[in-house]
């Protein structure tokens, strides 16, 4: 690939002219002492602190406004009829669809051996978790009687009642606590050797008693190792197909429903795009100021940005194919209900809504995303990655909203409008989601050292052949 | 469990992936069985010169995935049926598809937990003492940029005078008698 990069830049490998996954230079202390230093450090950055501070003063929204909702009860939102489905819904698909993007990178991008993806999956599986956190808050509270939540699953009950399985409603149970679960699985099994990293570098006793606990006592014996990789490896496999239909089953609850704009065959394929779209903008969002604090620009590298605006563009294509479908078969459908649904979605009193879609979502990144400049520009790839996520959030706002407020019959027609509580809840999860992640990347490795290691020159094989004068090699 | 005493083996540490390698296979050619290699990341040589192919997750996992959709399907068909039958919208009481979705997620639930706390406990994990932290330079290195080697006491063919000898032909940073 031609590059007009001067040639004796370190991070482009001269022979690809694409730039180095590692800086070169390291070695397997050298990355273990940066990825370890962080976390055990005794003296905690600054900012840390501060950013702990602004984002658990923002996270307190979730406190008081889950607090008021309980006292209240869900009248406090702006759902009505026919709105019936408002913020929570919306914040729920948005909030989950960028967990995808972790499970993406961690499970997909390893059965592909893309190894580049090492430098960023530990924090984009944590991404994952939190944002599952903050999603799975949403329904919960929006059942009404969140104390009665666990009702959803199947338990033998005095009443004798049992979930109906044939609603994607008791789907979406069984799939978003799946994911939630194995996603933990595999965030937490992925770091077990990083555990046992710290508790032998930790010099602090409850930091070695602390570490040591989570790291079961992983002492990186070779036959661990091997059933290590194959369990890794399984649920890399297992997740994959997870992923993929999580979001299927999430676009079920739209698309099973008879209301137009929602009963589309399109949307399994076009929610999962758009959720690796979105979660992709929100690892960029994360990585972005990780690399700048902490340093860490040999480990998280251009190639590694550049890889993921690829990503990004790929996916924003499909949506766009999505939304492009979406408006021919409102036309080719030849259905009233289906054609007036798209014209009052673009030119109705909420039309808005829609135009800033198609701004945040396709007009900007799909044109600027060709350019390999800006794909490795990282001051621009970071407003970037909150333009994409506002027009993701605006997406399922257009869904679910402009679905709703208008249907078959106009005497029912209405308006929807969120409240305070409605804004105070939503902003909230993005402070709990930051103070989540502030904590995480204190106390654990952000990124795998143990993965990272094998990308090293140094894990080259060289021995002795049969007649001890040739030496052959092996790359691992 | 006796209690176990004395020497646990010996520990040879090395400074690259490739020593290691060349040791272990030297020690399965010499006679050697019970030994271990301990690496900082997977060393996939060394399992091979180890010749280590037991390998039973892949099966642990397959028998929770099996167990997984036969549960949830089985519960879904017996309380969709018998326990709670509801007419909705006139589907029949066994409407199999729309039971195939959350079978589907046991299926990934029941395997990817099989999968992982499977390899736990295979692994013979959490086990947070271990004969070969009592050396003095195994957790300095280990877990960081040093490749080990320990040759067990438990090997018939194992002396601590002629297995540090052999031991040390290799170049070993250091050969260590580890105690239990």
């Amino acid at each position: 690939m031609a590059t007009k990069q001067p040639i004796n830049d370190p991070m482009i490998d001269p022979r690809t002219g694409e730039y180095a996954v590692i800086a070169p230079g390291h070695n397997f202390k050298s990355v273990t002492q940066k990825i370890a230093g962080v976390v055990l450090t005794s003296n905690t950055p600054l900012g840390w602190f501060f950013g702990l501070v602004v984002a658990g003063g923002i996270a307190t929204l979730v406190v008081i406004s889950v607090t008021w909702l309980f006292l209240k009860g869900v009248g406090i939102w702006g759902v009505t009829m026919p709105g019936a489905w408002g913020f929570a819904i919306i914040n729920f698909v948005w909030w989950i669809g960028i967990g995808h993007a972790g499970t993406l990178i961690s499970a997909i991008l390893l059965l592909f051996k893309q190894t580049w993806r090492n430098s960023i999956n530990r924090f984009a599986e944590a991404m994952t978790i939190f944002a599952v956190v903050c999603a799975g808050m949403f329904p919960l509270i929006h059942v009404g009687r969140p104390w009665l939540g666990y009702w959803l699953f199947p338990y033998p009950n005095t009443m004798n009642i049992w979930p109906q399985f044939r609603s994607p409603l008791a789907w979406d149970v069984f799939a978003v606590s799946t994911y939630a679960t194995i996603s933990v699985v595999f965030w937490y099994i992925g770091m077990i050797p990083d555990f046992g990293t710290l508790r032998d570098r930790a010099t602090l006793p409850l930091a070695r008693y602390f570490y040591g606990m989570l790291s079961l006592g992983w002492r990186g014996s070779t036959r661990h190792w091997i059933r290590y990789e194959t369990a890794s490896l399984l649920l890399a496999g297992l997740s994959t197909p997870l992923v993929l239909s999580v979001h299927t089953v999430i676009s079920f609850d739209f698309a099973v429903a008879a209301l137009a704009g929602w009963h589309t065959t399109i949307f399994p394929p076009y929610f999962v795009a758009g959720a690796v779209y979105s979660g992709f903008a929100m690892v960029l969002t994360l990585a972005i100021p990780i690399r700048k604090w902490y340093h860490m620009e040999d480990l998280v590298t251009l190639r590694h940005l550049d890889n993921m605006a690829k990503v990004m563009l790929a996916t924003g294509s499909i949506v766009g194919y999505g939304y492009g479908m979406e408006v021919f078969m409102s036309w080719y459908s030849a259905s009233h209900w289906e054609f007036f649904m798209m014209w009052n979605r673009m030119f109705g009193p909420m039309g808005w809504a829609y135009w800033m879609l198609i701004l945040t979502n396709l007009a900007i990144p799909l044109t600027t995303l060709w350019s390999r400049k800006l794909r490795v520009n990282v001051g621009f790839l970071f407003v970037l990655s909150f333009i994409v996520n506002i027009g993701m959030w605006f997406e399922r706002f257009v869904i679910v909203v402009t679905s709703l407020y208008r249907d078959y019959l106009p005497s029912s027609w209405g308006t929807y409008k969120a409240t305070k509580w409605d804004y105070m809840l939503f902003i909230g999860t993005w402070g709990l989601f930051t103070v989540l992640f502030l904590l995480f990347a204190r106390l654990a490795p952000m990124i795998p050292m143990s993965e990272i290691r094998m990308m090293l020159p140094q894990t080259k094989i060289t021995r002795r052949g049969p007649d001890a004068e040739t030496v052959i090699e092996e790359t691992t | 469990m006796p209690r176990r005493e004395g020497t646990y083996g010996l520990l040879a540490e090395f400074n690259t992936p490739g020593e290691l390698v060349h040791a272990t296979e030297e020690a399965r050619r010499a006679g050697y069985r019970r030994m271990e290699c301990y690496t900082p990341y997977p060393v996939e040589e060394a399992a091979e010169a180890l010749e280590f192919h037991k390998n039973r997750v892949p099966l642990v996992c397959l028998l929770g995935g099996l167990l997984g959709v036969t549960t949830a399907f089985l519960m879904e068909t017996w309380i969709a049926v018998w326990a709670y039958p509801l007419n909705i919208a006139g589907r029949p009481l066994f409407s199999w598809p729309a039971f195939i979705i959350p079978a589907y997620e046991w299926t990934i639930l029941f395997a990817g937990l099989s999968a992982g706390f499977g390899m736990i406990a295979l692994n013979g994990l959490p086990q947070l003492y271990h004969p070969v932290f009592n050396a003095p330079n195994f957790r300095n290195g280990a877990t960081t940029d040093k490749f080990f080697l320990c040759l067990e006491a438990a090997d018939p063919k194992f002396s601590s005078v002629d297995t540090r000898a052999f031991l040390e032909q290799f170049h070993a940073v250091s050969v260590v008698e580890v105690d239990h």
